[in-house]
């Protein structure tokens, strides 16, 4: 390795640590002035809280062995509505790719329905459904399914019209056509669909949570609110954009090895 | 013997406001291995007339006669190789589409790709291809089905002027090999002229023929020296002033 080459990584290195530095700087400025502000009642620690608070409230929510169970029950109707919406846009994609027919008959409900605030359909759920898991799955179905597929369609019918040209004077059918081509051809925009659809899960389940749930995050939030106790609720806000950040985490490590 | 004819071809197309008649009353026969060009200003209806005769598109009215049972190989502007398919998986992709990929037909890709270069490369992505190897990874790959026929669909248009002219060779030279029937269409009369037996120049739009042209260069002479010889700037010139320019 040259000096010169040495040097040009040495750079790359140094402004990667300050730029983690910065942010981490960042945090605990922040931390600090609300502790600060909150200590000295320039702000009401009674509605803005302040980290020691939310910190003993997170240390007696472990002890009490509450926390986990809620972390647990958010975390698998995510999951769970994240698989499941992946699998119905994924199919409902290729049929509106395979049947254009289909597509414009399906157009203007499809525009209908995902330009509607899902939260409407909440009351309408929880009578159908009941106050259960299934309705906050459903909820959250609702509110990915659509966005997810029109997302892996988009890059279907941006597939270059010489290969599929190419393909049928090879003779392929249109299942050859479909699986050797279009969706190989989508994968990047399949992978982006899997970012989209891990947020807008997220998004329906703690909506699902607030609207109708014993267990979860979103009760906990919802719980805080409702006996005032504004630590519960930033605790939960707290473990809530941990949770989020761990999904995004593990969704890009899954488009890493997707793309590679 | 006549590969095809190619009888009173019309093509129309409909949009919402108007009829555009694209081909009109094309007759052409298509001898075996004789280089066809077909030469005229851009949207003349060139690559309607390919898509006719691969199937891809019914004419209007008129008729494609196959003599024998064709095998189509294609090469378009762009060499459509597969990034997520390997060099040798793309070279492969007309055979599992066929599903005609056997021990034997395999061997015949690493033979092919072997004598283009390719063959080091063959566990590569396209990706890290230049654009000749790219364009030659294009060519085996419509290669190794055997064709009998190869439409050529102005294929070098977007190559630099030497790997055209190195390619233009290589594709020469395999066509006279391997007893291919081509069709060539180009906008570019150079090459027409360096390349075929026959030039048909089409009028624009609605395409009909305007003139053909029959070349009798010696087979042994290679597109790049074609140009060296005396006949090649008057039939250059007689077809420059032939053209309908827009």
């Amino acid at each position: 390795m040259t000096e010169e080459h040495k040097l040009y990584l040495k750079k790359i290195r140094i402004n990667k640590i300050l730029i983690r530095l910065s942010q981490f700087s960042l945090l605990i400025s922040f931390l600090v002035l609300w502790e600060l502000l909150s200590r000295f009642n320039i702000i009401n620690s009674f509605i803005f809280s302040s980290p020691s608070k939310v910190l003993t409230t997170l240390i007696n929510l472990i002890h009490d062995n509450n926390l986990f169970i809620h972390i647990y029950t958010t975390s698998i109707e995510v999951l769970i509505s994240f698989i499941l919406s992946f699998i119905i846009a994924f199919i409902f994609a290729l049929l509106l790719y395979s049947f254009k027919t289909l597509k414009s008959i399906l157009d203007p409900f499809i525009v209908a329905i995902n330009s509607l605030p899902k939260v409407a359909l909440g009351p309408l759920i929880i009578i159908w459904l009941g106050a259960s898991t299934k309705s906050i799955i459903f909820n959250s179905l609702l509110i990915s399914v659509i966005v997810t597929s029109i997302t892996i369609l988009n890059g279907m019918e941006a597939c270059d019209k010489d290969l599929i040209k190419l393909f049928k004077v090879f003779g392929a059918n249109k299942l050859n056509i479909l699986t050797k081509l279009i969706v190989p051809s989508a994968k990047s925009e399949i992978v982006s669909s899997l970012k989209i659809n891990i947020s807008m899960s997220l998004i329906g389940v703690i909506m699902g949570e607030f609207l109708s749930c014993k267990k979860g995050i979103g009760y906990l939030i919802l719980y805080g609110t409702q006996v005032f106790n504004l630590s519960l609720v930033m605790c939960g806000i707290l473990i809530l954009s941990l949770l989020s950040f761990i999904f995004n985490i593990l969704i890009n490590i899954l488009e890493k090895k997707l793309l590679k | 013997m006549n590969l095809i004819n190619i009888c009173n071809i019309t093509k129309i197309y409909h949009t919402k406001s108007k009829e555009i008649k694209a081909l009109d009353n094309i007759s052409i026969a298509i001898e075996d291995n004789k280089i066809i060009s077909i030469v005229g200003p851009s949207g003349c209806g060139k690559s309607t007339l390919l898509n006719i005769i691969t199937g891809s598109e019914q004419p209007s009215t008129g008729t494609i006669r196959e003599n024998r049972k064709l095998n189509i190989g294609y090469m378009m502007q762009t060499d459509a190789l597969l990034p997520w398919l390997t060099v040798f998986e793309n070279a492969c992709l007309g055979l599992d589409l066929k599903k005609i990929k056997t021990k034997e037909s395999i061997n015949y890709v690493n033979d092919l790709l072997k004598k283009y270069g390719l063959y080091e490369f063959k566990d590569e992505y396209p990706n890290n291809l230049s654009g000749g190897m790219r364009q030659r990874l294009a060519l085996i790959r419509v290669l190794a089905i055997r064709p009998n026929i190869l439409l050529l669909d102005e294929p070098f248009s977007k190559l630099d002027c030497e790997t055209r002219k190195n390619i233009s060779n290589d594709v020469y030279k395999i066509i006279k090999e391997l007893n291919i029937t081509p069709i060539l269409i180009t906008h570019d009369i150079e090459e027409a002229i360096s390349l075929s037996d026959n030039i048909i120049l089409l009028t624009k739009r609605p395409g009909r023929i305007k003139a053909i042209y029959k070349l009798n260069f010696d087979e042994t002479i290679l597109p790049s020296t074609r140009k060296k010889d005396e006949i090649f700037d008057t039939l250059y010139d007689d077809i420059w002033r032939n053209i309908d320019h827009d």
